[in-house]
C-alpha cells in the first residue's frame, strides 16, 4: 500500500473502523470509558504511524491490538499503584479480558449490534441515545456531533458523560436483547437511526457539510442492522427509506437556491446507485413478514423514485399509501402529506377537507404554528383558484419558515398569488 | 447487584370512596402474588410498606438547629408508598421484574441501582 496517505483518508478509515473496534473493546472490558480512552490513544498512534509507514492491511485489527495493549497497560499500572488485593483483582481481570477478547474476534458484526442496542437502551434519554450512537458506533468526535446538532460542545460532552455513567452505575447490560424483547427495543434503535438521518437531511444551510456526516452514518448503521437482522422487515425498510431520500438530496435545490418540490425535481440529479440500492432494500423488506410504518414510508419514496417524469406522479397510489400510514402511525405530519396527495389525486377540495379535520389535533403543539400545514393549505388553495386565501396562507407559512431555500420558494409563490389577485396590474408572466 | 424499586402511587383519597376498599384489596393481593414470584426466583431481598405521608416527620438544619416539621419532604401528587430491594444481574433483569409489578398499573415504579457496586 502506498505510504502517501492523506489526513482525510486516514480520518475516513478511522471513522469506518471505529464502531467495530470500540464494540470489541467494550465487549472485552465491559467499560465504555476505558474502551474509548484506549481507542483515542490508538487513533493518535495511527495518525502518527500510518502516514509514515502506510496504513496496515487491516486497520481495524491494528487499532484493536494497539488499543487493547493500552487498556492492559492502564490496568497493570493501576494494579501496581494500589494494594495487593486490587492487584490480584486486576490481574484476574486481565486474564478474563484476554480470554473474552479472543472470543470476541469471531463475532464482529454481533459486537456492533450489541453496542447499538446498548446505546439505544430505553433507560437512556432519546438525546443521549442519539449522541452515544454517533460517538461510539459512528466514530464521530464529540465536536462533530455537537456541530451537527447545533449544540455547545460542553453540553454534548456532559450528555455523553451522563449516559456513560448511567450505563455503568445502573449496569445497563451490553448485549442484544432476547428476541421476545425485540419489538420494543428494535423500535428504539430504528427511531434513533432515523432521527440521526433526518437531522442531517434537513440541513439546508451553512451546516450542510457538518450534518452530511449524519446521513452517511445513519445509512451505514442501517445497512449493518439490515445485514445482521435479515428477517426484520423494518430494518430493511428503514435502510430503503433513507437511501431513497438521500438519493434526491442534490435535486432539492434549484440553481437559484430555491426549494424544489419532489414532483418538479430534475430526475437527472438523483443518485442512481442509491436509488437502486434503496429499491432493493425495499424488496427485501417486502419479503419479510409484516408491514410496518417504515415500509409504507419507503414505498411512498419508491413511488416517486420510479416515476421517470414528475408530471406522471401516481398521486392515487400515494394517497392510498398515506392513508395506510395514517392507520399505522397517525400524526399531523402524515395527515398533511396525505392531504397534499389527495389534493392532487381527487382535487383540492378533497385535500382541504382532510386538512380541516386536523384542527384541534394536538393541543400541546398548536396547528397554527405548524408550518407544513400552512404551506400545504396554501398550495391546495392555489390549485383551487382561491388566490386571496392562498396568499394569506403563504404569508403565515413564510412567517413560520426557518430554512432559506423554502422561504424563497414560498415567497415566489406568494408573489404569484399577489399578481393574480390584482388583475389591473400588468402581468409580468404569461 | 442490588436495585431498589420505589413505589409511587396516587394517594388513596383520590380514588372514589366507593371503590377504595376493592381497589386496595386487589392491589394487595396482586402485590402478594408478585412478591411470591420474586421469592421463588431468588431475587427478593427486602421490602417495606410505608404509612401515609400524614404520618411523616421531616428534619432539616435551620441555622445551627435541627428543625423538626410535620409532613413529608415534598408535597407531590404521587407519594412514596413503599419499596422493595432485589438482587439482579443487570438493569434489564430489574426492569423485567419492575414491569410486572402491580403498582405500574396505578402509579409509577422507580428503579434505582445501589451506589458503587463492583462490576
Amino acid at each position: 500500500m502506498s505510504p502517501e496517505v492523506s489526513r482525510e483518508s486516514l480520518d475516513a478509515i478511522v471513522r469506518g473502523e471505529a464502531g467495530l473496534v470500540l464494540a470489541s473493546l467494550i465487549a472485552s472490558f465491559g467499560d465504555f470509558e476505558l474502551a474509548e480512552d484506549a481507542f483515542q490513544d490508538a487513533v493518535t498512534a495511527a495518525l502518527e504511524r500510518w502516514p509514515r509507514d502506510g496504513p496496515p492491511q487491516s486497520p481495524a485489527a491494528w487499532l484493536t491490538v494497539v488499543a487493547r495493549r493500552r487498556v492492559l497497560d492502564r490496568l497493570r499500572h493501576q494494579a501496581m499503584r494500589t494494594d495487593k488485593a486490587a492487584a490480584l483483582q486486576a490481574s484476574e481481570e486481565l486474564r478474563r479480558a484476554e480470554l473474552a477478547a479472543a472470543e470476541a474476534d469471531d463475532s464482529v458484526p454481533d459486537e456492533r449490534l450489541r453496542l447499538l442496542f446498548t446505546c439505544c437502551h430505553p433507560a437512556l434519554s432519546t438525546e443521549a441515545r442519539v449522541a452515544l450512537t454517533l460517538r461510539t458506533l459512528g466514530g464521530l468526535s464529540t465536536e462533530a456531533v455537537a456541530r451537527a446538532f447545533l449544540l455547545p460542545v460542553a453540553t454534548l460532552a456532559k450528555r455523553l458523560e451522563r449516559a456513560k455513567r448511567k450505563i455503568r452505575d445502573a449496569r445497563i447490560p451490553y448485549r442484544v436483547p432476547p428476541e421476545t424483547e425485540w419489538t420494543a427495543r428494535l423500535d428504539s434503535v430504528l427511531a434513533v437511526l432515523y432521527l440521526v438521518f433526518n437531522e442531517g437531511y434537513s440541513a439546508t444551510d451553512a451546516e450542510v457539510e457538518a450534518r452530511r456526516a449524519l446521513c452517511e452514518e445513519a445509512i451505514r448503521l442501517a445497512r449493518l442492522l439490515a445485514a445482521v437482522l435479515p428477517r426484520e422487515g423494518e430494518a430493511h425498510a428503514l435502510l430503503a427509506l433513507m437511501l431513497l431520500h438521500d438519493a434526491r438530496r442534490d435535486a432539492r435545490l434549484g440553481p437559484d437556491g430555491v426549494f424544489v418540490p419532489l414532483d418538479e425535481q430534475d430526475r437527472r440529479r438523483w443518485q442512481a446507485d442509491e436509488l437502486l440500492e434503496g429499491l432493493a432494500a425495499l424488496r427485501a423488506a417486502a419479503a419479510c413478514a409484516g408491514r410496518g410504518p417504515y415500509q409504507v414510508q419507503a414505498a411512498i419514496a419508491a413511488a416517486h423514485a420510479v416515476t421517470p417524469n414528475g408530471a406522471d406522479t401516481p398521486w392515487q397510489i400515494l394517497a392510498a399509501l398515506y392513508a395506510e400510514l395514517e392507520v399505522l402511525a397517525p400524526s399531523p405530519v402524515v395527515r398533511v402529506n396525505r392531504a397534499v396527495a389527495e389534493g392532487r389525486a381527487r382535487g383540492p377540495a378533497a385535500g382541504l377537507g382532510l386538512l380541516s379535520a386536523l384542527e384541534g389535533w394536538d393541543a400541546a403543539r398548536p396547528l397554527a404554528a405548524y408550518q407544513p400545514y400552512h404551506a400545504a393549505r396554501a398550495d391546495l388553495l392555489r390549485r383551487a383558484g382561491r388566490v386571496e386565501e392562498a396568499a394569506a396562507e403563504y404569508r403565515t407559512a413564510l412567517e413560520l419558515c426557518r430554512g432559506e431555500p423554502e422561504r424563497r420558494f414560498l415567497a415566489r409563490r406568494l408573489a404569484e398569488m399577489v399578481r393574480r389577485s390584482s388583475p389591473d396590474k400588468p402581468e409580468s408572466r404569461a | 447487584m442490588q436495585y431498589a424499586l420505589l413505589f409511587y402511587n396516587p394517594p388513596l383519597e383520590l380514588v372514589p370512596a366507593s371503590e377504595r376498599e376493592v381497589r386496595l384489596k386487589e392491589t394487595l393481593t396482586d402485590m402478594l402474588a408478585w412478591r411470591k414470584e420474586l421469592e421463588s426466583a431468588g431475587v427478593f431481598r427486602t421490602s417495606l410498606r410505608l404509612a401515609g405521608v400524614e404520618a411523616a416527620t421531616s428534619l432539616r438544619l435551620k441555622g445551627t438547629d435541627v428543625l423538626v416539621t410535620d409532613g413529608p419532604f415534598a408535597e407531590t401528587k404521587e407519594i412514596l408508598g413503599g419499596l422493595i430491594v432485589l438482587e439482579c444481574a443487570d438493569l434489564d433483569e430489574a426492569l423485567g421484574w419492575a414491569r410486572r409489578c402491580p403498582i405500574v398499573r396505578i402509579g409509577t415504579v422507580e428503579v434505582r441501582p445501589e451506589f458503587g457496586a463492583p462490576r
